[in-house]
């Protein structure tokens, strides 16, 4: 009797923290509008990333018949400057109104953000107004005074991974490939990284909140992968705006990233999915520049992590050229998550244009093997 | 001059601050507290107290420029606190007085203002091939050597549209887009505060008898870019005990 009544205990505990962990879950599902979207490009994304902006334009507008509009007098919305504390709060709220105005200009209410700076940013703003509405006073007058410009408050905002998130098993039924490793037939193991402005700030914001991040891990797993766990999987990736912007603090920048290649090393992932485009380029580099100082990879080849974002990866899974996505734009190369998963691709067109025309190829680092 | 009023003007200082409690657990889950003698917790009951010369002191410290604004101490702490915000502040606050240039790591603030501040009102975006040079970009490598060298190629590849009209990436910013962008700056604010910190570190330099001039390649901009006296992970910069 006695061990029965501990067993009922027991079972009535495990199944409050079921109930618990699904209402902490539940809490932080959001709305995502995933049509007639103002997009809002990313700074960094188009500089190291270009593909995957087109890509993501390319999916929904022509894979999925969305409505996307990219509009050429959208501009930075000055977030690496802000946070580096060169650009002021009013200024800053100021260029994100004049986005706002831009997209009422273009009668759309949704926006659809490529950065992840840029995403923490809009709610910070967003929140500062909703609980300060002499601020949000200020600044119509400012962006008034300013372009003659004024607007409406839009009606939800999106980081352009939750849209993707959003649309995964309507890309599910359309793959080409799946994230399973066709030499073993078990899952790809993926390592994600959401990026702390995704989350941390607003967490509410984030789909998963900041403790149970899905929006990353619901891509891999709807597409067949395995997210792996690893004690440092929350740990910022080190960008540290100023401690990267300034060659004298990179220290700060790739000592954070290099904690989390050490945490995650033993777990032997297959690739690292990023949802920040600054994460994606200092997990890439980092990798290539610890690499270079001491010889040391994280993986069992001397060639490094494959680092992805979730436009590359869901380009690969709707059966895209990897060369057309822009994976030779990375310093650690993909070609083993390539082969892992089955796709084929021509070495010789790697680093052609647009025509197939071959270009110089770039040199290659001392440690990191380039194929 | 009461730089707490000051700071209790800034919304960021006041949504940061409620009232600490000094648990540590900012301090514990802060990145920057990792790799540099600093403590969240300690800038926090630094200006709860309310001690005005101790916040004169903090402004131009070393303490308030390690911060990496990851922001991670929103998430954790248990009475809604965030020291990040706090920064954020005291980062403002320092360079309006022109204390930043009295630290090593405050005076990086020209270097950023040169390249990531003007890049935003001369392109529209805070960085851009032609303004991030390879070799002050080591950590880039090879590949972003080739991506400059063969800029219009790699991005035309990509769909890209490089310093051209019309949308899509890396497009020219008009003209009338690069205005409005300028007006915004001069109306709130900043456009001044670029000012101040040409000024002061015009200024600094000169007490440090370094070359200045109006360009980026001075030899101030290389200094403050570059120099590291390697002294920021012991105590030699924290006799005040931030």
């Amino acid at each position: 009797m006695y061990i029965l009544i501990i067993a009922i205990h027991i079972l009535m505990i495990l199944i409050m923290k079921t109930i618990t962990k699904k209402q902490s879950w539940n809490s932080y599902q959001k709305e995502i509008a995933n049509d007639n979207l103002y997009y809002a490009r990313s700074c960094i994304r188009q500089n190291f990333f270009p593909a995957s902006e087109h890509m993501f334009l390319h999916i929904l507008q022509k894979e999925l018949g969305k409505n996307v509009f990219d509009d050429p007098n959208h501009t930075t919305c000055t977030g690496i400057g802000y946070h580096a504390d060169v650009v002021l709060f009013d200024t800053i709220q100021t260029v994100i109104a004049r986005h706002f105005a831009l997209m009422t200009e273009a009668g759309l209410e949704h926006m659809a953000i490529s950065c992840v700076t840029s995403f923490g940013l809009y709610t910070e703003v967003l929140h500062t107004w909703e609980h300060y509405p002499e601020q949000l006073e200020k600044i119509r007058d400012f962006l008034y005074k300013a372009t003659k410009k004024e607007f409406n408050l839009p009606k939800s905002i999106a980081h352009t991974s939750d849209v993707i998130y959003s649309l995964r098993d309507e890309i599910a039924q359309k793959a080409q490939h799946t994230l399973i490793n066709k030499h073993t037939g078990k899952p790809l193991r993926a390592v994600e990284h959401i990026g702390c402005h995704y989350a941390k700030m607003f967490p509410s914001k984030g789909v998963g909140g900041a403790e149970f991040p899905q929006v990353l891990a619901g891509m891999i797993e709807s597409w067949g992968g395995e997210v792996v766990d690893y004690p440092e999987r929350r740990h910022c990736c080190g960008f540290g705006f100023r401690n990267y912007l300034v060659q004298a603090n990179r220290g700060y920048s790739m000592s954070n990233s290099k904690k989390k290649f050490e945490s995650m090393e033993v777990y032997k992932p297959d690739f690292i999915l990023t949802n920040c485009p600054g994460c994606s380029m200092f997990m890439d580099k980092w990798q290539y520049t610890i690499a270079e100082i001491d010889g040391k990879t994280y993986d069992s080849y001397g060639k490094g992590i494959p680092v992805l974002t979730y436009e590359e990866l869901t380009g690969l899974v709707l059966g895209y050229n990897p060369w057309d996505l822009g994976l030779q734009m990375h310093q650690v190369q993909s070609e083993s998550l390539l082969d892992k998963m089955g796709i084929s691709y021509d070495p010789h067109l790697k680093y052609t244009d647009k025509h197939g025309n071959q270009l110089p190829k770039p040199v290659s680092p001392l440690h990191l093997t380039q194929t | 001059m009461n730089y707490l009023e000051e700071l209790e003007q800034d919304i960021r200082f006041t949504e940061g601050l409620k009232a600490c409690l000094q648990c540590g657990v900012c301090s514990a889950i802060c990145p920057a507290a990792e790799f540099y003698n600093y403590d969240p917790r300690i800038i926090v009951i630094t200006v709860q107290e309310k001690n005005n010369q101790r916040i004169e002191d903090l402004l131009k410290s070393e303490a308030i420029w390690y911060c990496g604004q990851c922001m991670s101490c929103k998430t954790r702490c248990p009475r809604g606190n965030t020291p990040g915000f706090i920064i954020q502040a005291l980062r403002t606050l320092s360079q309006k007085h022109g204390f930043f240039t009295q630290s090593e790591k405050g005076r990086q603030q020209y270097a950023i203002k040169k390249t990531v501040g003007e890049n935003i009102l001369n392109k529209g975006y805070c960085i851009h091939p032609d303004l991030m040079e390879a070799e002050a970009h080591p950590e880039q490598g090879p590949i972003w050597d080739w991506i400059v060298k063969n800029k219009e190629a790699v991005y035309d590849k990509f769909n890209g549209n490089l310093d051209k009209e019309g949308a899509g990436t890396l497009r020219k910013i008009h003209k009338k887009n690069l205005d409005e962008l300028a007006q915004i700056f001069e109306i709130t604010g900043t456009g001044d505060f670029y000012n101040i910190i040409e000024q002061e570190s015009k200024k600094q330099a000169e007490a440090m008898n370094i070359q200045f001039d109006a360009s980026k390649k001075n030899d101030y901009f290389t200094h403050v870019y570059t120099y590291n006296s390697n002294t920021h992970s012991d105590d030699s910069h924290n006799e005040n005990n931030y």
